[in-house]
């Protein structure tokens, strides 16, 4: 008898290789005879290349070429933008070496090829570039007006966007109660522990490219279109990935050049970034500016809501900048009902690192939004946060339930999560000593901060993406390989980089074909081995990938009943299958499906039409996005004295379907809060006022380390998705979406007293205390 | 170009290096040691930690001609005979790694923790990965790998 596999905490398979340091991160790997690349960058963020010579690195010991942007304008095609949401969308040519104008800090403008890093670093010092320096534009606001330097001709608009639905003006004339505020997501670095690496190879007219990506299946098809190598003779991998976040989630200049670079020398090449590279130059997240008015019946009911955004666009369009933003579009509506919604959205450009997806990609930007509406409408009314949020969201007996934005939310129980979050975080105690601080006036306040959430997450339905102007859909690949030894072979086209799929998947497939999880093998991340698939973000990879591996089993199994029923000489109706074996009812006959395996690969004795092997193909496309939800409670000590914060406890309740492995569940969560914990409290990319980053190194850029974050509490609901097989809804996004807010109320709680409603991100010391002397004065 | 004499995970090297040449890429790209991984340029990050003479260091502050004579253990080098090390035992046990490549460092400088306080408190352990970053785990349940590699090295654990 095997034992129910999905739902069980299984310890992770992928853990012995990173335990032991045998690992595979692209920096590890070469190929014989591999040289090295290094990219001259810009230090101006805005200017006219006057001239370039690369003559001086060319004849330096160990420096086999030396190109600028120049040498390869003819061939370096545009990096593209695959999502274009909006009709007006304006799509600025973007080479992957600046030709003849830079327009944000790291920018490359030339590159080296050497026999080694050392000596690649050295040559780049010999490369001489005049620039003609530009204004820089850094202010969206400025950007927009009629005196700013244009980024490009086209001038410093992206594109508009506006949608609303219901009757707007009917919902604020009148209205007892209008919230109007502007809140700041400042932009992010997303700083996946492993800087992006590329080695790429070629036989003279084929290339394999190894690289540190999140996306090799819509890598290799850009690849080829951008820079014309043909797709088949292009094999993307991506072997162990240190993590992404959304910033591996790219089409880069950098693989994009590597390709290149190993045509022009015909040889393997290879480039890893330092981190300063990186926080220069791997894609940035957030970057809004947020107006927001809300407009409410005196009892607190919502009756409508205006979005009204800037989008920091940085200097170029990468693979999904404009889309992230309007990713939020259906969202800042969030678990509430209304009856009028309007969203617009301005894309700014400016000279600064494009923004792109970054862990949650405009969702997180939109439930703050909300949550912090939600938070000064309670205190408007002088209500508790938490009954606001009861007297407006989506009761658990109404789904499901289509919102004013359009999403239909297929299930979920808001009541339940929230009931079960306020007791185990000690809500009615923790009041209660809040009121005794404020009494007492102590210097140290506390703050207790609510966050409701939903996301709309399991990117997507390919409809969907195309009713949006997606250049792909959002389908996922599976398939299933029983060998004939019996042991099972999984390919998936979801390509991970720490979420632990080879663990789960397995536990889906020893379920499925009731064979034992360590007999289930996962393969992923390389094109030659996995040629189908849409990749890892959004929080898809189980509801979508793990589905197509679901449905490749069950395919599996009808081919093995089709088998059986012929060795077992019955008809199919009468086996059942149980525990990875096919019985004829009511008779001790019986065949597994490892002896099967085995007949299908001998194919002595096939039924007519079943073809030899037994294994399947899947792609599954999702009818609908699934929709997790939670509520996170966090509690604050502020020192009214110093500023500083301290989060004195964090508790989370989620709801995210059904669990197939708790231990990841649990360990995505924690991430996830860390990183939404870090947008709150320390994360900020800072440009000075010529377009520097101040921040381009990890001791300039506020990573939270273990010293500064709390242990957290989690607790689940489970409202399985009805939208696929095993009701799975998807967990990377929740954390990292449902934590910022929560942290920025229980500040703003723990200081309303003394007047202060909103305390901009990064809540660091100085913001805090300067809040307090604003209304101290 | 000085020579060196190097012993990294029980094996004696003898180097010609750079004088610039740092022990972490001495390690990755002349010894094939890729076990131990880079993260950042400011020795911030403590991806790159191994021990130098029983202490853990970050292989990226350290140049290679500094481990002139010295004893170097990478992640490759810490189990015996195949096993894995009480700590590496810990990691898997909690679920303390998602990409992993954090783990390495975070494995060492926990072994160098327990070399100072062999009981740490869940404080001492927080305050004794500071230059340790993670960016995947919220660093929850390495914390509590840490308290359980503690425990299985022998030592008794208080209640924090
Ligand atoms: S690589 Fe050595 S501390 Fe970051
Ligand atoms: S596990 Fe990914 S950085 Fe720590």
């Amino acid at each position: 008898m095997t034992t129910q596999e999905v739902g069980r905490p299984r310890k992770r398979k992928e853990d012995a290789r990173l335990l032991t340091g045998r690992t595979q991160w692209t920096d590890n790997l070469s190929r014989p005879g591999t040289l090295h690349v290094m990219f001259l960058r810009s230090p101006m963020a805005h200017a006219r290349i006057t001239r370039i010579d690369v003559s001086g690195a060319r004849g330096l010991p160990g420096v086999v070429a030396a190109f600028s942007g120049q040498d390869f304008a003819a061939e370096q095609g545009s990096l593209p933008c695959a999502w274009p949401r909006s009709g007006d969308t304006v799509v600025p040519d973007h080479p992957p070496m600046a030709v003849s104008e830079v327009r944000y800090v790291g920018e490359a403008v030339a590159c080296v090829v050497a026999t080694d890093r050392y000596r690649a670093a050295d040559a780049l010092e010999a490369i001489e570039v005049d620039y003609e320096q530009l204004p820089a534009v850094l202010d969206m606001n400025e950007a927009l007006g009629g005196s700013a330097a244009k980024v490009h001709e086209t001038g410093n608009r992206a594109f508009t966007f506006k949608e609303t639905s219901g009757d707007l003006e009917a919902a604020f004339r009148d209205a007892p109660v209008v919230i109007d505020r502007t809140f700041v997501q400042q932009r992010l670095i997303p700083s996946a522990m492993e800087p992006r690496a590329v080695l790429c190879d070629t036989d003279g007219d084929s290339f394999t490219m190894w690289t540190s990506t999140q996306i090799p299946h819509i890598l290799r098809t850009m690849l080829a279109l951008v820079t014309g190598v043909a797709e088949h003779k292009l094999r993307v991998v991506a072997p162990d990935v240190g993590g992404g976040f959304g910033s591996k989630l790219q089409v880069t200049a950098e693989e994009v050049l590597c390709l290149l670079l190993a045509r022009r020398v015909g040889r393997p090449v290879k480039w890893t970034e330092s981190r300063t590279e990186g926080n220069l130059t791997v894609h940035h997240g957030r970057d809004q500016i947020q107006h927001l008015r809300l407009a409410a019946d005196a009892d607190g009911r919502i009756r409508g809501l205006q979005v009204e955004l800037l989008a920091d666009m940085g200097a170029y369009l990468v693979l999904l900048t404009p889309a992230v933003p309007l990713l939020g579009a259906q969202m800042f509506n969030a678990i509430y009902k209304m009856d009028a919604y309007e969203f617009a959205c301005t894309g700014v450009f400016t000279t600064k690192m494009p923004t792109d997806a970054y862990r949650g990609a405009g969702r997180p930007e939109a439930t703050f939004g909300i949550e912090r509406m939600m938070d000064e409408l309670a205190a408007e009314l002088r209500l508790d946060p938490l009954e606001v949020r009861r007297r407006n969201w989506i009761k658990h007996e109404e789904f499901p339930y289509t919102t004013i934005s359009g999403l239909t939310y297929d299930s979920g129980n808001y009541e339940a999560a929230t009931d079960r979050a306020m007791a185990l975080f000690g809500y009615d105690k923790l009041r209660a000593e809040q009121n005794d601080r404020r009494d007492r006036g102590d210097p140290v306040q506390l703050g207790l901060g609510v966050s409701t959430y939903t996301e709309m997450c399991g990117l997507g339905p390919s409809r969907w993406f195309g009713d949006n102007n997606a250049g792909a859909g959002g389908w996922e690949h599976g398939s299933v390989r029983v060998l004939p030894t019996g042991k099972v072979e999984v390919v998936t086209g979801s390509s991970p980089h720490g979420q632990g799929h080879v663990t789960a998947w397995s536990q889906i497939v020893a379920d499925a074909l009731g064979v034992p999880f360590e007999d289930v093998t996962v393969l992923h991340g390389d094109t030659a081995v996995s040629p189908k698939g849409l990749d890892t973000y959004g929080s898809r990879s189980l509801t979508i990938g793990g589905i197509a591996v679901l449905k490749a089993c069950d395919k599996v199994r009808d081919k093995a009943r089709k088998l059986a029923s012929h060795v077992l000489e019955c008809s199919p109706e009468d086996l059942e299958f149980e525990a990875g074996a096919f019985k004829v009812r009511g008779t001790e006959s019986q065949t597994t499906i490892q002896e099967l395996a085995l007949a299908a690969f001998a194919a002595h004795n096939l039924p007519d039409g079943v073809e030899a092997r037994l294994d399947s193909d899947v792609t599954f496309d999702p009818e609908n996005f699934s929709f997790p939800h939670g509520t996170h409670l966090c509690a604050v000590e502020v020192d009214t004295e110093t500023g500083m914060v301290r989060i004195r406890s964090y508790v989370a309740v989620d709801d995210v379907g059904k669990v197939v492995n708790p231990l990841i569940v649990d360990g995505q969560l924690h991430g996830g809060i860390a990183q939404g914990i870090a947008q709150a409290l320390f994360e900020e990319a800072v440009y000075d006022a010529d377009g520097n980053l101040l921040t381009a190194t990890m001791a300039d850029y506020l990573l939270p380390s273990a010293a500064d974050l709390p242990d957290f509490a989690l607790d689940r609901t489970e409202s399985p998705a009805t939208s696929n097989p095993l009701g799975v809804k998807g967990v990377g996004e929740a954390g990292t979406i449902a934590s910022t807010p929560a942290v920025v109320n229980a500040i703003v709680d723990a200081l309303r007293p003394r007047g202060v409603n909103d305390v901009q991100m990064p809540c660091t010391p100085e913001r805090v205390w300067r809040a307090l002397e604003g209304v101290r004065r | 170009m000085p020579r060196i004499t190097v012993t990294v995970d029980g094996i004696q090297y003898e180097e010609d290096v750079e004088p610039r040449l740092l022990l972490v890429h001495l390690l990755r790209e002349r010894l094939g040691k890729t076990g131990t991984p880079v993260g950042c340029d400011t020795s911030n990050c403590g991806a790159c930690t191994v021990m130098l003479d029983g202490k853990s260091v970050k292989s990226c502050s350290v140049l290679a001609v500094q481990a002139d004579g010295c004893d170097v253990v990478t992640i490759e080098g810490l189990g015996a005979n195949g096993s894995l090390h009480p700590m590496q035992r810990a990691f898997h046990e909690e679920h303390a790694l998602q990409c992993g490549y954090c783990t390495p460092g975070m494995v060492m400088a926990a072994i160098d923790l327990l070399r100072e306080d062999p009981d740490p408190s869940e404080e001492t352990i927080r305050q004794g990965l500071e230059g340790n970053l993670c960016r995947c785990t919220g660093y929850c349940n390495i914390v509590r790998a840490v308290r359980r590699g503690a425990q299985e090295m022998g030592q008794a654990v208080s209640t924090p």
